[in-house]
């Protein structure tokens, strides 16, 4: 019965649902353009040139993958930029911001976390402002900072904040008085304690929270980047359907969906590292 | 009466009874300890043991009453009180070695990193914990490892005095056992003065020089201060066929069985100072004392 192990078998089912999927994508594509009668197999799969509005098959978008991803760098000015370059633009936004929010939100969490005080002063302030929009605060960005790359990645820290905030304050609250008592019986000062006793302590779950933040980062600037326009992965996305060229859109969307993955893995094996059985 | 190196003065703990009111865990305790002594201090659950642990080492204040160490009166944690908890006490994340060496490099700042390393793995070898399994960290190990390693952390650090609330609970008998005898080991060569929670008549007896009785709370006081007129090196085989054994045992029974509690009841005084007892049969069975007076302790007072 158990020739394979789990892992393989799962990976067999993953590797049968993508060619299964594929395969109905690429037939009810070409079953279309055989109906409409107006486009061949060959235009089909060479694509180029041709403006045309239909949703391209798989093939037509691996072609376009190849071609990008072979020379992802080119520059040809402001409408014509490689997918890396994009991607680059998008990348360091979301690691700008992201690193100003924890900048903020990781002192601050454990300032929450370890006075009562400061917790409840500050939580009024944090449950008003946690469930506005990061796009909500776009137009009066734009307007006091008047500058788009600044109000992006300002879209950027305001919406990553929020989860480092609150799961930093989380952990640190949460630490076992056993341990800080360990760290009082041994006459650590402030810093010493905050250092080798509460954050290695609290960090699963302030590295859980840095995870969400750069998750939602990822998924605010490609809106973020559709309203501010000029340069990375969001724009491309909205230029290309402006140039009604689907297969662009269709490879832009898979390779956001490629960059969250490895920004979240790289999260993952942060969280690995830190982890702990008590 | 000379001052103790250890002198608890009055103390008096209250809390709020979540009623509006408060209750009184003990009021006036007052009792020494000795440079050197290991004195086990027991009474039922809840009695304040813990909270009197908790004082001593600093951790908390008493509502009234002081602690004295070596004259000087105790506020806050510090290096020269150790304290192993019942549980919980080990950083999880650090492994064994680690655990030690954060404590003796908090001790002993001025010492190279080699020596701290030094210094903590032969303390970990004294209770028992060598090679490979001192690099692994607490979830790896058994529940009479980690006991292990927070007694090694606390003798490693050389306190004045050491803490331990019931710091065999959690183990079972066969492991208990043996790590008593660790820690008696330790405590020989060390000559460290002790201070230690239990709930275990038998692990009393062995280990201690004196045991304070406490009578259950609320008003808890610590009525007796019995010595333990057995000779050191003491083996748990042994003592038994000891003739003041089961002497100063049934006395221990009797008093927690039942006049731990008929005491609870009585109001207390100014200055409750626990009474001396010493039972000592082997006076009267052979008329002079065959043990070395040396081998045995004075009792305070
Ligand atoms: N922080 C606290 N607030 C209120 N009551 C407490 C607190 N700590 C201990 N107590 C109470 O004081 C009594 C003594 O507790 P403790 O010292 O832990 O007992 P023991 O260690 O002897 O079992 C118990 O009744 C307990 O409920
Ligand atoms: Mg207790």
């Amino acid at each position: 019965m158990d020739l394979l192990s789990e892992n393989k078998r799962a990976a067999i089912w993953s590797i049968a649902l993508l060619i299964v999927g594929l395969l109905v994508w690429e037939m009810s594509i070409s079953a279309q353009a055989i109906n409409t009668g107006e486009l061949t197999e060959y235009e089909l799969l060479t694509g180029a040139g041709t403006a045309k509005a239909g949703v391209p098959p798989p093939s037509e978008v691996a072609v376009k993958a190849w071609q990008e991803l072979s020379n992802p760098f080119y520059d040809a000015g402001p409408n014509d930029k490689g997918i890396g370059i994009q991607i680059g633009y998008s990348i360091y936004r979301v690691l700008t911001g992201y690193f100003l929010a924890a900048l903020i939100a990781i002192p601050l969490g454990f300032l929450i976390g370890m006075s009562s005080v400061a917790y409840k002063a500050l939580n009024p302030f944090i449950q008003v402002l946690r469930p506005i929009s990061p796009l909500a605060w776009m137009p009066l960005a734009l307007f006091i900072i008047q500058d788009s790359e600044a109000s992006a990645i300002f879209v950027i820290f305001i919406c990553s904040i929020w989860p480092m905030l609150i799961n930093t304050a989380f952990g640190v609250a949460g630490v076992r008085e056993d341990w800080v008592n360990v760290a009082r019986t041994h006459e650590l000062g402030a810093f010493k304690t905050a250092f080798t006793v509460i954050l290695p302590a609290a960090a699963p779950t302030i590295v859980t929270g840095m995870r969400i933040s750069i998750g939602i980062a990822w998924l605010v600037i490609v809106a973020a980047e559709m309203l501010v326009g000029g340069t990375g992965i969001g724009y491309y996305v909205w230029n290309e359907w402006n140039n009604l060229d689907l297969t662009s859109v269709i490879f832009s969307i898979l390779m956001i969906g490629v960059v969250g993955m490895l920004l979240d893995s790289m999260f993952g094996l942060l969280q690995r590292a830190v982890a702990y059985t008590e | 009466m000379a001052k103790s190196f250890l002198s608890i003065e009055q103390l008096t703990q209250r809390y709020p009874d979540g009623k509006g009111g408060e209750f009184t865990v003990f009021e006036n305790a007052s009792f020494g300890v000795e440079k050197g002594e290991f004195v086990c201090i027991l009474g039922h659950s809840g009695c304040g043991k813990s909270t009197i642990m908790n004082i001593l080492a600093g951790l908390s204040d008493p509502t009234s009453g002081v602690v004295k160490m070596d004259g000087f009166e105790v506020s806050g944690p510090s290096l020269d009180r150790g304290v192993v908890f019942q549980n919980y006490s080990l950083l999880p994340w650090l492994t064994a070695l680690k655990n030690v060496t954060f404590g003796v490099a908090a001790r002993f700042p001025q010492w190279t990193k080699v020596k701290v390393i030094e210094h903590s793995t032969a303390f970990l070898a004294k209770v028992g914990l060598t090679g490979d399994a001192i690099h692994r960290k607490p979830s790896q190990l058994s529940g009479g490892m980690r006991q292990r390693v927070s007694i090694a952390r606390a003798f490693a650090n050389e306190p004045k005095l050491l803490l331990l609330d019931e710091p065999f609970g959690a183990l079972d008998a066969l492991t208990r056992g043996t790590i008593q005898d660790e820690l008696i080991k330790v405590w020989s060569d060390t000559d460290q003065t002790v201070f230690m929670i239990t709930h275990d008549i038998d692990e009393a007896i062995l280990l201690a020089d004196r045991i304070l009785l406490m009578t259950n709370g609320p008003m808890a006081q610590v009525a007796e201060s019995v010595e333990i007129t057995i000779p050191r090196p003491r083996n748990r085989t042994q003592i038994v066929e000891h003739p003041n054994y089961y002497a100063i045992r049934n006395h221990l029974v009797q008093f927690l069985g039942q006049r731990s509690a008929d005491l609870s009841d009585q109001t207390s005084g100014a200055n409750n100072r626990p009474v001396d007892v010493r039972i000592d049969l082997t006076d009267m069975a052979e008329g002079d004392d065959p043990e070395p007076a040396s081998v045995l302790r004075a009792v305070e007072g």
